[in-house]
């Protein structure tokens, strides 16, 4: 897939801010990325010094966030942008919020992973491992597809969100039976039951996000409608340009 | 008919709801096949242009310079015909007649659609004369009646106010914002169906400029309008439809609120990102 | 890329060679400055000395007399004789150059817009361009030679309407170029501007373009008149000169010029004076006139 490199700005200085918006949109993209995994894993792995630390690095994010804004506003103000740049620029505000929000419920998950860290394990973590595992593929395909301006990707993203919910309701299903089985595991259920209607909300806002990709990228919105009951019938959205 | 209305706003036609952006309306003035050579031995300064000025709604034109929106208004009013060699092919249809038709009445023409130009144009006579003198072009009112259209144009082109007490003194005495809006005064006073604005602002400051395109806010209830503009957030903040003209041909038409966020064409966007060259 | 290294400061040496021709240029500008200077003075002391002997000469005969009464033979010999005046040239010169503008005008207009309005670029347009401004340089003895053959052979004799008709034909060059280039200097968006409010192209250039262009117009015809008014050799050839007033046009009709000439010719010291004071009217009188077109000119701004 060829990034729809844009041809230069007659004013330079106009180009240079724009890729540094698309910089910092990436780096905060990044740091999002490895919150959300290392929270997971921190919770798998039962390790709270991870889950510590991811606790502590979300200010980065936020502040991340504010940067973005300002820059953007700065940046609608000042170049009055048009077409493509307008598109870039609004997208790129909207998607930090959205990387806020994930950055949240990372962080979120990893003061929960404290906690069911110190809880009897369960027997097994599979559907949750799965579960994470497949909302961590669609942040990252939404944060490259970001990167990139590769609308391919994020139709893809868009159309395959809804495995994630499916799984969800697994888990949902499996939970209620741990805590049904013995009332010890009902502090960790619930959390991890938190945790994973967390990772469920990541995948709604990794969706979001391809959703601006896609508008910012060729112009045009998706379709209200998200594929829900069968992917198959949706298997090919729109052919890429 | 002779304006013996002397509210200034129930001209004719009444009050028209706004049209939004996007809302299509009939078109006013069809131009179809249009070429146009400024010479025999010169190549076309426009090329096969197909578009429509829908009615009573404002058209932006825009594209870099020499790209052939000028030359397009001109053909409109058929201003080009003032100079030997200047040609048109095609068709420009009003009411189902061709205006490029060697039979049309040139004047009449004119009269049905105004134009205003980049640099104010006052002529060297009072104020008064000046709206006068395109009145008395194509009607004989009584003094009264002339006085109720000129104060009408003249609200109309929101200088009334400014103008009033000095109606009988030299026009060439206003600033150019002032000069620029009688120039406006002057072509409504016709009663045109048409108003061409050829750059209206650039000569302008930013606030008669603003004042300006709130007069074609305005005057877009009673007129057709198009307007030739470089800047592109003028048009952007004033016409309902914009085309983009590019070497002669015309890239693309399309609502204002889709041109300068999701324009079709890889030209258009160049060039009103301001990636041109 | 270039691997040259630009900068935006200057190194000592650049400043230097900076310093040595701005040096230069500065020297070559005062040179260059104290000619034009010296060229202007002594144009000025040429026109200045000029005018002094005018007022010394002519203003002695700057009396009533000279602007009462007609020519009288010299008082040389005889102090009780009657002196004369210039009253028949004054009235002259009035005459015919105010015919030969009212003749000339009209067709230098007429012809001047043609030019501007009309005949823009094409090759009998650029032809009648060339013609008149031919007819501008031409040496006015032979325009009075034209007349002489035209007019006065066949009329039988010298006569003012010839005067006037050979200074018509002087006017009709300067009228045409003042016209046509005043016209020229109007926007063409005015033009575009009347036309677009749908009026015919005589309302445009009648109404508004004269109108636009009237100060330079009335400027031309001004200096038109101011050069006839000196014009010597035309006259010769066609009204020839008189030495009483008439205002019979079919007669010869006196002139300052000719009137200048004839008495400066004369060898008589009292003659000679009035003829000084002829030429101090003729210069005064278009001084006054350049300047009041020159008033016209700055009103236009």
């Amino acid at each position: 897939m060829p990034t729809n490199e844009p041809s230069q700005h007659i004013v330079t200085s106009y180009d240079q801010e724009l890729k540094r918006l698309r910089a910092m949109i990436a780096r905060m993209g990044g740091l999002v990325e490895q919150q959300v995994a290392e929270s997971t894993r921190a919770l798998v792995r039962r390790d709270t010094d991870l889950a510590a630390e991811v606790v502590a690095r979300d200010g980065e994010i936020d502040a991340l966030e504010r940067e973005i804004e300002q820059f953007s506003v700065r940046l609608l103000a000042l170049r009055q942008p048009m077409a493509q740049d307008l598109r870039l620029i609004i997208a790129c505000m909207k998607v930090s919020q959205d990387l806020e929000r994930i950055g949240d419920y990372a962080r979120n998950a990893g003061k929960r992973a404290i906690v069911i860290a110190n809880q009897p394990a369960f027997s097994s973590m599979n559907g949750f491992s799965r579960l994470a595992h497949l909302v961590q593929e669609n942040l990252k395909g939404a944060i490259d597809a970001l990167v990139n301006d590769d609308v391919a990707r994020a139709d893809e993203v868009w159309a395959s969100d809804e495995q994630v919910d499916d799984i969800y309701n697994g888990i949902f299903r499996e939970l209620l039976t741990f805590m049904m089985e013995d009332p010890r595991n009902i502090t960790a259920a619930t959390h991890l039951l938190f945790v994973a209607k967390n990772l469920e909300r990541i995948g709604d806002h990794a969706t979001n996000i391809a959703e601006r990709v896609h508008f910012a990228v060729v112009g045009e919105n998706l379709p209200d409608e998200r594929p829900k009951a069968d992917v198959s019938a949706y298997a090919v959205v729109r052919a890429p340009e | 008919m002779s304006m013996t209305d002397t509210t200034p706003a129930s001209g004719f036609g009444g009050i028209q709801a706004r049209n939004d952006a996007g809302v299509t309306a009939e078109p006013r003035i069809s131009v179809r096949n249009l070429d146009f050579y400024y010479g025999p031995t010169l190549p076309k300064a426009l090329k096969g242009i197909n578009f429509d000025l829908p009615a009573r709604q404002v058209t932006g034109m825009i594209g870099p310079s020499g790209c052939g929106k000028s030359t397009l208004l001109r053909v409109l009013n058929r201003m080009y015909s003032l100079y030997n060699g200047q040609r048109a092919e095609g068709e420009v249809l009003m009411d189902g007649r061709n205006m490029l038709d060697p039979k049309i009445d040139l004047n009449e023409l004119r009269s049905r659609i105004g134009m205003v130009f980049q640099k104010p144009t006052p002529f060297p006579m009072t104020i008064w004369e000046n709206i006068a003198f395109g009145i008395r072009l194509h009607e004989k009112l009584s003094k009264a009646d002339m006085a109720v259209r000129i104060e009408w144009a003249l609200t109309r082109a929101a200088i009334w106010n400014e103008v009033k007490d000095r109606l009988h003194t030299s026009a060439m005495g206003l600033s150019g914002g002032q000069q620029q809006r009688l120039c406006i005064a002057r072509s409504i006073a016709v009663r045109p169906e048409v108003i061409l604005l050829d750059e209206p602002t650039s000569a302008l400051d930013p606030i008669s400029t603003l004042k300006i395109e709130e007069l074609i806010d305005e005057l877009k209830r009673d007129f057709t309008i198009a307007i030739v503009t470089h800047n592109m957030q003028q048009a952007a903040r004033c016409a309902d439809q914009v085309a983009f003209f590019y070497l002669g041909e015309l890239i693309e038409v399309a609502p204002a609120g889709q041109m300068f966020t999701a324009p079709k064409h890889q030209k258009t966007q160049e060039y009103i990102t301001g990636r041109f060259g | 890329m270039s691997t040259t290294t630009m900068t935006f400061t200057r190194t000592p040496a650049e400043e230097a060679t900076a310093r040595a021709m701005s040096r230069r240029r500065r020297v070559m500008d005062q040179i260059i400055r104290l000619f034009c200077i010296g060229a202007t003075l002594v144009g000025l002391f040429f026109l200045a000395s000029i005018l002094f002997t005018l007022l010394v000469k002519g203003l002695p005969r700057l009396d009533l007399i000279t602007f009462t009464r007609e020519f009288q033979p010299t008082t040389y010999g005889d102090d009780t004789a009657p002196l004369g005046g210039l009253l028949h040239a004054i009235l002259g010169t009035l005459v015919q150059s105010g015919m030969g503008v009212l003749i000339g005008v009209p067709i230098g207009i007429l012809v001047g817009t043609y030019l501007s309005e009309y005949a823009k670029g094409t090759a009998l347009g650029n032809a009648v361009r060339f013609v008149s401004d031919v007819l501008l340089s031409a040496p006015s003895v032979l325009v009075g030679l034209f007349v002489y053959q035209l007019v006065v052979l066949p009329t039988g004799g010298f006569s003012a309407i010839a005067g006037s008709i050979a200074l018509a034909i002087l006017v009709i060059p300067v009228v045409v170029r003042t016209t046509e280039d005043m016209l020229q200097l109007l926007p063409n968006t005015l033009r575009e501007a009347v036309i677009g409010l749908g009026a015919p192209k005589w309302k445009m250039i009648t109404l508004v373009a004269y109108r636009a262009a009237l100060s330079g117009i009335v400027t031309g015809v001004l200096l038109a008149f101011a050069r006839i008014a000196g014009e010597t050799a035309p006259l010769l050839l066609t009204s020839f000169g008189n030495n009483v007033v008439s205002w019979n046009l079919g007669n010869a009709m006196g002139s300052l010029p000719i009137a200048i000439y004839q008495q400066a010719n004369s060898g008589f010291p009292d003659l000679i004076a009035v003829a000084w004071t002829g030429a101090l009217i003729v210069t005064l009188g278009v001084l006054a006139i350049n300047i009041t077109a020159r008033l016209f000119l700055a009103r236009r701004k």
